[in-house]
């Protein structure tokens, strides 16, 4: 029996032995023949042709090698083939594994390598380290994507991470967390930025037709819109239409007569320029853009487009938003320009004038049913419009959308993938952004028009909200400045409201960066200046083309700004009556005018002769001794960002005389003085 | 029994066959129903872009014949170094005889040196190459302290948001891509002009200091995008990219 099964013991015993030894051999001939050995060999052959041959291979060392950070759960073998890494004489070669990383401003060894780059790190073998085939809940962030692994600690704009900074501009810009909630790891939410406007009395404001053809096609209306457009048939668009005016309540003085416009022409012809140069005077471009011919989006995204304004307004209500938007929207971000009934009439003409015939041609309403309204109500409710616009009859349902604090790290067991679709996040997130509707017809998500640049910068936020993201020590996250709710008080603080100032201007921490911060504006202007300026805004810099517009305010609005501004805007680090507006010697005078000259060049930046200097950088300083204060001057030229941060002026490392000196020269450049030297 | 596992084995070779013969096929797909002679850019070439991410124009090339007019229906293909893609990597000329694509470079900083093939009537391809720049993260730090400080003088062009001030200065600065003059000064001299400014290296005091506005890591920075967008390359070994 046995001799059948095995043939002669002695043969049977020595094949037994031979295969337990050729069983034995496998795990050494595997770990010498293993991947790793190959590319560590490979990278001694590349060293050995290199000029610092004898230090690389000093730094090189054999075997497995492995960053361990029990802290941070991170455990890399990355750079058992990644050998060179570290080495900056590396940064010419082209082949992988052996190149030198980029410069980044961490260490591997504070923070590993799959914290940034994903994959497998205990993995040691290319593809379970890499691909999504073997390595498929964590497979390698692609390259395009990689910033968004600083965002999962640094929740601040970085300058070096534009990508995620866009993408995490977008997420609020585009109303993204509206519906779906952010929640980041330092336990704070991203917020929407866009401002939808409220539909309860969107009848006095538009019409029907207007808002049916919105609906079918926002970018049609305004290539910049930044709402989707929601795939609505005609049908549905018609009855949602009638349900929002259906639902409007009008607000007593949001609209204004309008003289009939041929009575208006045979009174007077107005200049036809007049409202052009009406609207440019007012800087209205600065927050509203309008496309040109050509068809390029020019001006300001603070406010909406005015390209086809004429189609969406009614005459009426643009009157009244003219002559004060806050009755209509006391939260608007327009200011209250104080305009008098002449330009009020010249720009709502000229803005009327902005229509395209063709845009509601084609659009003919019935008048509604009570069915029709009745079912707009369901599909407003359906579609969550109450998420982002306030609608009467209609309460904001909190959480719409699914939260998406966690998304970079969804399991991809639950994704339903589309066919054909690499199996991997990033994938799946890009192409959600780009037709969520291809999911399923029946998904809400409406389709939004993002160029492939801005579809990679929300991918790249979004995979920036990690599991990991939120497991890590929280004293590794780099959280934003907190929100500021500075709100100055009294009658100046309703003025500046009034007057949206913190639309551009920042103050305390609130406010846009379109002008400048003002938090110090008292100790750095003059008192008779800021009221001139307050009346009728000069030029200070140039080459701007946006520019403080005028706000046509009475003589007791201006005291009142004023006295507002020069006692509370004070910075503390220096006293603003401690150096003397005038009367400094002439030899110091002489000294600083020298120095403005030569020594420091101020003149490639500022302009003090108008007729030979031409620097158009800085402000202009023909007139800066009756603006500035010297003592601002002066703590301004010893350190330019200790006085207003981040201002592009260097700091020069001034000595307190120049300093002294240059001040002397500069309070010199008085207005007066210039007029009585023209005399 | 065995006939059974051979027919399997019979079907299975066949499926394989068949898996891997689809594999092979779109690319066969675009047949051109036109030829040309040249191959010229119409913009997209020159691009600064950041590593791994696509450009932000698509890059445009249009088909010739010999009489320099355009050729419609014409194929052209697009190929480059390890780590770029483009979409669509092949193509027919529209009816102006251009073709557009969008480029993703490489996740290394540095010069991507493309190509773009079309085939004439005589089955020979004409090249066409084109030079794209990616940003690392350090050369992205340096171009945004360019944008913020350098550019206003040394960036001869002016845009709405932006007039240059290049025109209204005595001595004209050398802008950053003027590779003749920047890539024979060495590092150290770079540093010692944007950290004392001009008059360290006996020029213009119109160049002020920015070593104590600026860290030494934003001076790298800087230093390193000077280096990359600088025309002739600086380093011409190495940080070229170039087909392999």
């Amino acid at each position: 029996m046995w001799q059948t099964l095995f043939g002669h013991p002695v043969r049977a015993f020595g094949v037994v032995s031979l295969l337990l030894l050729i069983s034995l051999a496998i795990a050494p001939a595997k770990n010498h023949f293993s991947e790793w050995r190959h590319y560590q060999k490979q990278y001694l052959a590349l060293v050995r042709t290199r000029e610092d041959a004898v230090t690389l291979r000093r730094h090189f060392h054999a075997g497995f090698q492995q960053i361990w950070l029990p802290g941070l759960g991170v455990v890399d073998r990355c750079t058992t083939c990644h050998v060179g890494l570290k080495e900056p004489s590396l940064a010419d070669v082209s082949t992988q594994p052996f190149r030198r990383h980029p410069v980044i401003p961490h260490t591997f060894d504070q923070f590993g390598c799959v914290m940034c780059h994903r994959g497998q790190g205990p993995a040691t073998t290319v593809e379970e380290a890499h691909r999504s085939t073997l390595a498929w809940e964590q497979p390698l962030l692609p390259a395009r994507y990689v910033q968004s692994s600083c965002g999962q600690c640094h929740l601040a704009t970085l300058i070096g991470t534009p990508q995620l900074n866009l993408g995490r501009n977008l997420l609020g810009r585009y109303g993204c967390v509206h519906c779906h909630t952010i929640k980041l790891p330092d336990g704070s939410a991203i917020k929407p930025t866009d401002d939808p406007p409220s539909l309860e009395h969107i009848a006095d404001k538009s019409t029907r037709e207007w808002i049916y053809a919105w609906l079918k096609d926002p970018q049609a209306y305004a290539v910049s819109a930044t709402m989707p457009n929601f795939k609505l048939s005609d049908p549905d668009a018609r009855d949602i239409s009638a349900f929002l005016i259906a639902g409007s309540t009008p607000i007593p003085g949001d609209t204004a007569p309008v003289t009939p416009a041929g009575k208006d022409k045979d009174q007077k012809a107005p200049d036809p320029t007049a409202a052009a140069s009406l609207y440019g005077e007012s800087f209205c471009a600065s927050c509203h853009a309008v496309q040109d011919a050509a068809g390029n989006v020019v001006g300001g995204d603070v406010g909406p487009e005015l390209t086809r304004i004429g189609n969406k307004v009614n005459p009426e209500w643009l009157r009244a938003w003219l002559r004060n938007p806050r009755v209509y929207d006391p939260q608007t971000a327009m200011p209250h320009y104080r305009f008098n009934d002449q330009q009020v009439s010249l720009l709502t003409g000229f803005l009327g004038n902005k229509a395209d015939a063709d845009l509601l041609a084609n659009v003919h309403l019935d008048a509604p049913t009570p069915e029709q309204i009745a079912h707009g109500k369901l599909l407003v409710t359906e579609y969550g419009c109450a998420s982002c616009h306030e609608i009467s009859g209609i309460k904001k349902s909190e959480n719409f959308a699914p939260e998406l604090t966690r998304i970079g790290s969804k399991p991809i067991t639950q994704i339903i993938f589309l066919p054909g679709m690499p199996h991997t996040v990033p994938d799946y997130i890009s192409a959600k952004i780009r037709q969520p509707r291809s999911f399923g017809s029946a998904l809400k998500m409406p389709q939004y028009s993002f160029a492939p640049a801005q579809i990679d910068a929300l991918t790249t936020a979004l995979l920036s909200l990690t599991d990991r993201a939120h497991d890590l020590p929280l004293a590794l996250t780099v959280p934003a400045p907190p929100p500021s709710n500075y709100q100055p008080a009294g009658k100046a603080g309703q003025l500046m409201a009034d007057m949206a100032c913190f639309t551009c201007h920042a103050i305390n921490g609130r406010g846009g960066d379109m002008a400048p911060d003002l938090t110090w504006e008292g100790s750095s202007v003059q008192r008779q200046w800021l009221q001139a300026f307050l009346k009728n805004p000069g030029t200070l810099r140039p080459a701007l083309i946006r520019r403080m517009p005028r706000f046509n305010l009475s003589d007791s609005e201006i005291t009142e700004l004023t006295d507002y501004m020069m006692t509370v805007y004070q910075t503390p680090a220096f006293d603003r009556d401690s150096m003397p507006a005038s009367g400094y010697p002439p030899a110091q005078v002489e000294q600083g005018k020298q120095l403005f000259y030569s020594k420091y060049a101020c003149q490639s930046c500022h302009i003090i002769d108008t007729k030979s200097d031409k620097g158009y950088i800085g402000p202009t300083l023909t007139q800066v001794g009756s603006r500035l204060n010297a003592a601002w001057i002066y703590h301004w030229l010893k350190d330019p960002q200790a006085m207003r941060p981040g201002t592009s002026e260097p700091n020069r490392n001034m000595n307190d005389e120049d300093a002294r000196a240059l001040t002397a020269f500069l309070m010199t450049l008085k207005s007066s003085s210039k007029l009585e030297a023209k005399k | 029994m065995k006939r059974h596992l051979r027919t399997l084995f019979v079907v299975s070779l066949i499926l394989v066959s068949a898996g891997c013969a689809r594999k092979h096929g779109p690319a066969s797909a675009l047949k051109p129903t036109a030829f040309g002679a040249a191959l010229v850019e119409s913009s997209g070439g020159k691009q600064i872009g950041a590593t791994g991410m696509v450009l932000a124009q698509p890059l445009v090339v249009q088909v010739n014949d010999e009489q320099g007019t355009a050729v419609t229906g014409a194929l052209v293909e697009f190929s480059g170094p390890a780590g770029v893609s483009f979409d669509p990597p092949t193509g027919l000329t529209d009816s102006s005889g251009q073709l557009s694509t969008n480029v993703a470079v490489g996740g290394m900083a540095g010069r991507y040196q493309l190509t773009a093939h079309t085939p004439t009537k005589a089955q020979k391809s004409v090249v066409l190459k084109i030079e794209e720049i990616a940003l690392g993260y350090q050369q992205q730090v340096g171009y945004r302290l360019d944008d913020k400080y350098c550019a206003r003088c040394h960036n001869p062009e002016s845009t709405p948001e932006r007039v240059s001030n290049y025109d209204n200065l005595e001595v004209k600065p050398h802008p950053f891509t003027e590779g003749d003059t920047l890539n024979k000064m060495s590092d150290a001299e770079l540093t010692a002009i944007i950290s004392h400014g001009g008059p360290a290296l006996n020029k213009s005091a119109l160049m002020p200091p920015y070593g104590y506005t600026l860290s030494k890591t934003e001076i790298d920075a800087l230093m390193s995008y000077i280096r990359l967008i600088s025309d002739p390359p600086y380093h011409v070994s190495g940080t070229v990219y170039a087909e392999k």
